[in-house]
């Protein structure tokens, strides 16, 4: 165990009271009453969290790329199933996202959610505890726990507090990730009855078979894939977007999201080494497929939430083509652009929610032309929309451009594709900015017009801000954030090194067909 | 004596309510004398835990095994006359009978777990079902008469399953000479390969127990059972009854030996129809009881999976993950119970505005359901996980890849349990006004079933030594 874990040296417990503070703060909350009350506790339990979890990035050590903070202890000793918690270069970002996310989404839920208030800050608490619980477990029975036992109430958020078509949006979401998850759990038990662990470091190192590794790998895709989402396992993503609350949708685009790439990163990568570069070119091309996809379906959208939920399918195609060209700044970026997804495209879902709260309507046609309206709210639009085009200076350009700077170092007409969605993006969010924002307005506020239309108020305006100071600090001073990640990457590069190299000569004949397509995809891609 | 201590509270309590169905005593009083009886037997059997013995020159065995399926039969049975508060299905007059063959039904049941010979065990079997058999039509007299048909069929059934069950052992014993299953023990391993006959004997055999478990091709009967059968007995023929089926099948399965190839083959084929069949038909169905009994029929499936690897974990899955179907099943009959006050059935419909009504038990329902779906952290998933280790362990892999296919079909029944009970309704609804003592079995299910699910290591150190007692 100590080669790969560095164990907690902090006066508390940090990764399990990150779990535990709003796994209690939820069942408590079902003894609060008043929903002043109620919301209150949820920002302070929130908040806590945030507060407890700032020491992983303050005494992170960026020197190794061993699992920190661990904590380890017997659970189920006879099937060997531990509990083991841990973070590294690759999670920590992700666990702060998360921790630092959760207080925006009670404070955007304050007067948007008008019913069932204690159930709301229940399922939200629960949530937060099982989506921390997702990127800190290093067992993967426990890991599984978190991403199943995630699914329940963020079902629950959609189901009761969504909007019309609730019923069908919360079912599609359950059921394709769920059926995505099932072959995980296969592969989780296969790999245990052939190495005899469930912990994940252990069952990085072992050596399997081209075959075997083939089977885990489409296995672990499946369920990722689907939760990334990748075209083609999008669709349910718009759905459950659009019908989701406010909150739902942040969680959902900031974090859960996020959970598909760090499960490739995690999983895919490091125990399939050869299975990885063996289906390269398939993921690949899937993610410029829903980069391409996800931009062009968002320029057709009417729907402000629905073109964000697509320009999220076209922004995660960017997080899996970096994970996927195998190299240093490919996978960099792909952290960077997801940490920069979850707090831009957050931002951007805060944002819908205020607009629909005030005007009751989602089409861009009832929201046109609110710059002399809300200023304020309209500056951070803009902002959020430039991030989220990822315009030079905001944070989504570092993220973006290690992306493509890899692919064009690595195989160029990716790159051109890669270029594409990029152009869709800016085209996509300036026609929202410009119809929100102007549309066809001469810019003056003429008398009677609109005028309930009250701007951000004080909690509105904390929410966004702080949002904001991320997107800035990212976008100019990205080396902080970059430094965490360095020595995890090297790591898993060497994994994969050292795994690719044990390709069994000799594959081929069973797949010939499967060989054939992929070398005619590698032929397009110009990929050697 | 003490050796035989759970079997006579129960002969004894049986009796109590055999001298009081003829006297005239208050429903709730016979409640209490129920659970104080059941309590006592569920004592005795935690007291006689950790005895080993056997009785009847050697056909009734009382061992770790045994005792730990007595614990479970008899706590269950309390769980049953528990939440069968005011007995709303059954007719008025017939309440002591009632509860008078739930308690034989139950020892056979218990005596059941503990027999080791084949005719006990067909002694066993036959006073567990006849029980059964008159409690069925026990249900209150409404517009349709489906409380017969219930009756008949579960008779029908129950006699051509144990015909099956005797002319399989018909076989055996002409083949063996002998009876006892330690005996059986030394000699099927040798001849079942040899001679197909033993081979369609032991399956002829275990028929009477897949009946029990409503186990394809041995579940017609369950649908209608559950549905014409008052809720209370519903919950009842749904648990209990299964919990003692896996005793003996897995007594039963281990005097194969371990590496039977065309045993575990026809095990396989019923498990993978059973879950298939279930699932299918329960995705179409409205009748909640009708939905829980095509459940049960795939839970009989994914159950046989472990059962069937014949592996130490195999048995120990199987005891974890019917003691959790026992509580995940018991939760939901629970909450129809408690939904019909006239001991009517349920249908989605009358769940609807649940969680308005009654927040616990809405939440009861999804934690049973989200349970029974196997997700985690609940003691589905956790038995899932143990069954699903077992099977690839033998290399079952595409056993296990249809069982999870299955369990993919079968959410999207259970989270249609959950919508309905967790839609928003517009009419106003009648709150749902529980007692305290209701409350607190809602709040036991819950707790129950999700702290059992994420620690399952106590319990699994109880099976472990009941399997040890057995291979």
């Amino acid at each position: 165990m100590e080669q790969y874990l560095i164990y907690n040296t902090l006066s508390y417990p940090i990764l399990t009271v990150l779990v535990c503070v709003p796994l209690f703060g939820a069942i408590i909350t079902l003894a609060i009453r008043g929903d002043r009350n109620l919301k209150i506790w949820g920002l302070l339990v929130t908040l806590v969290t945030a507060a407890l979890s700032l020491p992983l990035y303050t005494s992170f050590d960026l020197t190794t790329a061993k699992y920190q903070f661990a904590e380890f202890s017997d659970w189920i000793p006879f099937v060997n199933i531990d509990y083991v918690l841990g973070v590294d270069g690759i999670s920590v970002l992700l666990v702060l996202l998360t921790t630092l996310i959760m207080p925006l989404c009670i404070l955007c839920s304050w007067t948007y959610i008008k019913e069932r208030f204690k159930e709301f800050i229940c399922v939200l608490l629960l949530m937060e505890a099982s989506m921390i619980g997702v990127f800190i477990s290093l067992n993967t029975v426990l890991f599984f726990i978190f991403w199943e036992a995630m699914l329940v109430p963020m079902y629950l958020l959609i189901a009761v507090w969504g909007g019309p078509r609730k019923d069908y949006a919360s079912i599609k979401f359950f059921l394709y990730t769920l059926i995505g998850s099932i072959f995980l759990f296969v592969a989780i038990i296969a790999l245990y009855v052939t190495t005899g662990t469930f912990f994940i470091p252990e069952l990085m190192t072992h050596h399997y078979s081209f075959s075997y590794q083939m089977w885990i790998f489409w296995a672990f895709t499946l369920a990722f894939a689907i939760k990334v989402p990748m075209w083609p396992l999008h669709t349910w993503l718009p759905a459950a977007h659009v019908e989701a609350p406010t909150a739902g949708s942040v969680i959902l685009a900031s974090i859960l999201l996020k959970m598909g790439g760090y499960g490739f990163l995690r999983f895919c990568l490091p125990m399939a080494p050869g299975a990885t570069a063996y289906c390269m070119p398939y993921l690949i091309a899937l993610s410029i497929m829903s980069i391409v996809f996800g931009g062009y379906l968002a320029l057709g959208q009417n729907d402000i939430k629905r073109l964000i939920a697509y320009s999220s399918v076209g922004h995660m195609g960017f997080v899996t083509l970096g994970i996927f060209l195998l190299n240093d700044a490919g996978i960099k970026g792909a952290i960077l652009q997801m940490i920069n997804h979850g707090i831009t495209t957050g931002a951007l879902f805060i944002c819908v929610g205020i607009i629909y709260e005030r005007t009751h309507s989602r089409e861009i046609s009832d929201n046109s032309a609110l710059g002399m309206m809300m200023p304020i709210y309209v500056s951070f639009l803009v902002i959020f929309s430039l991030s989220s085009l990822a315009f030079p200076g905001t944070n989504s350009f570092v993220g973006e451009f290690l992306v493509l700077m890899a692919s064009f170092s690595k195989y160029k007409i990716v790159g051109g594709f890669a270029v594409i969605g990029a152009i869709l993006a800016a085209a996509y969010m300036l026609r929202l900015v410009q119809k929100m924002v102007w549309a066809d307005s001469d810019g003056h506020m003429h008398h009677g017009e609109k005028s309930h239309l009250s701007d951000l108020n004080f909690r509105e305006t904390a929410t966004l801000a702080f949002l904001t100071i991320f997107v800035f600090w990212i976008g100019f001073h990205p080396a902080p954030f970059l430094k965490v990640m360095d020595a995890s990457t090297t790591h898993l590069l060497q994994q994969l090194e050292s795994g690719m190299n044990v390709l069994p000569a000799g594959h081929g004949e069973p797949h010939a067909i499967l060989n054939g397509v992929g070398e005619s995809i590698k032929h397009v891609l110009a990929l050697k | 004596m003490a050796l035989y201590l759970p079997e006579l509270t129960l002969l004894f309590m049986a009796l109590v309510f055999f001298f009081v169905s003829m006297g005239n005593l208050k429903a709730s009083r016979l409640r209490s004398l129920g659970l104080l009886l059941s309590a006592v037997a569920v004592m005795a059997s935690v007291y006689s835990y950790g005895l080993k013995g056997s009785l009847f020159f050697d056909a009734y065995r009382v061992d770790a095994f045994s005792q730990l399926f007595k614990v479970i039969i008899t706590f269950g049975l309390f769980i049953v006359i528990y939440l069968g508060e005011g007995l709303y299905g059954i007719d008025d007059t017939l309440r002591p009978e009632y509860y008078l063959f739930l308690t034989i039904s139950a020892f056979g049941l218990v005596s059941m777990s503990s027999a080791v010979e084949l005719i006990t065990i067909i002694i066993c079997l036959e006073i567990s079902s006849f029980a059964l058999f008159i409690i069925i039509p026990f249900r209150k007299k409404g517009a349709y008469r489906e409380q017969m048909e219930a009756g008949i069929k579960y008779a029908l059934f129950g006699v051509a399953a144990s015909g099956i069950t005797l002319y399989g052992m018909s076989y055996i014993f002409g083949m063996t000479h002998t009876t006892y299953l330690a005996d059986l023990m030394k000699i099927i391993p040798g001849v079942i390969l040899k001679k197909p006959l033993m081979l369609i004997g032991l399956v002829m055999l275990l028929s009477g127990f897949f009946y029990k478990l409503a186990l394809f091709p041995m579940h017609f009967w369950a649908p209608d059972v559950y549905e014409g059968a008052a809720n209370e007995t519903s919950s009842f023929v749904a648990t209990l009854p299964k919990v003692a089926a896996v005793a003996l099948l897995i007594r039963l399965i281990t005097l194969a030996g371990a590496e039977v190839g065309q045993f575990t083959w026809v095990m396989m084929i019923f498990a993978v129809l059973s879950m298939t069949f279930g699932n299918l038909s329960a995705l179409v169905q409205t009748d909640l009881k009708r939905l829980l009994a095509y459940s049960s029929i795939a839970h009989a499936g994914y159950l046989m999976i472990g059962l069937l690897c014949a592996s130490e974990l195999g048995y120990l899955s199987g005891i974890y993950y019917i003691a959790g179907y026992l509580f995940m099943n018991l939760a939901c009959f629970f909450v129809i119970y408690h939904l019909a006050p006239q001991g009517e059935n349920i249908s989605f419909d009358g769940l609807t505005g649940l969680y308005k009504r009654s927040p616990l038990m809405a939440l009861t329902l999804a934690v049973s359901a989200f349970g029974m779906a196997g997700i985690p952290p609940t003691i589905g998933f956790t038995g899932k996980l143990f069954i699903f280790t077992a099977a690839i362990k033998k290399d079952m892999y595409a056993l296990v890849i249809l069982a999870v296919i299955n369990t993919g079909i079968a959410i999207f029944y259970y989270l249609k349990m959950v919508r309905a009970a967790y839609t928003s309704v517009d009419e106003q609804l009648s709150p749902l006004n529980l007692r305290v003592s209701t409350s607190v079995l809602g709040i036991f299910f819950i707790v129950i079933i999700i702290l059992l699910g994420i620690f399952p290591q106590g319990f699994i150190d109880f099976a472990k030594e009941a399997v040890a007692a057995v291979i």
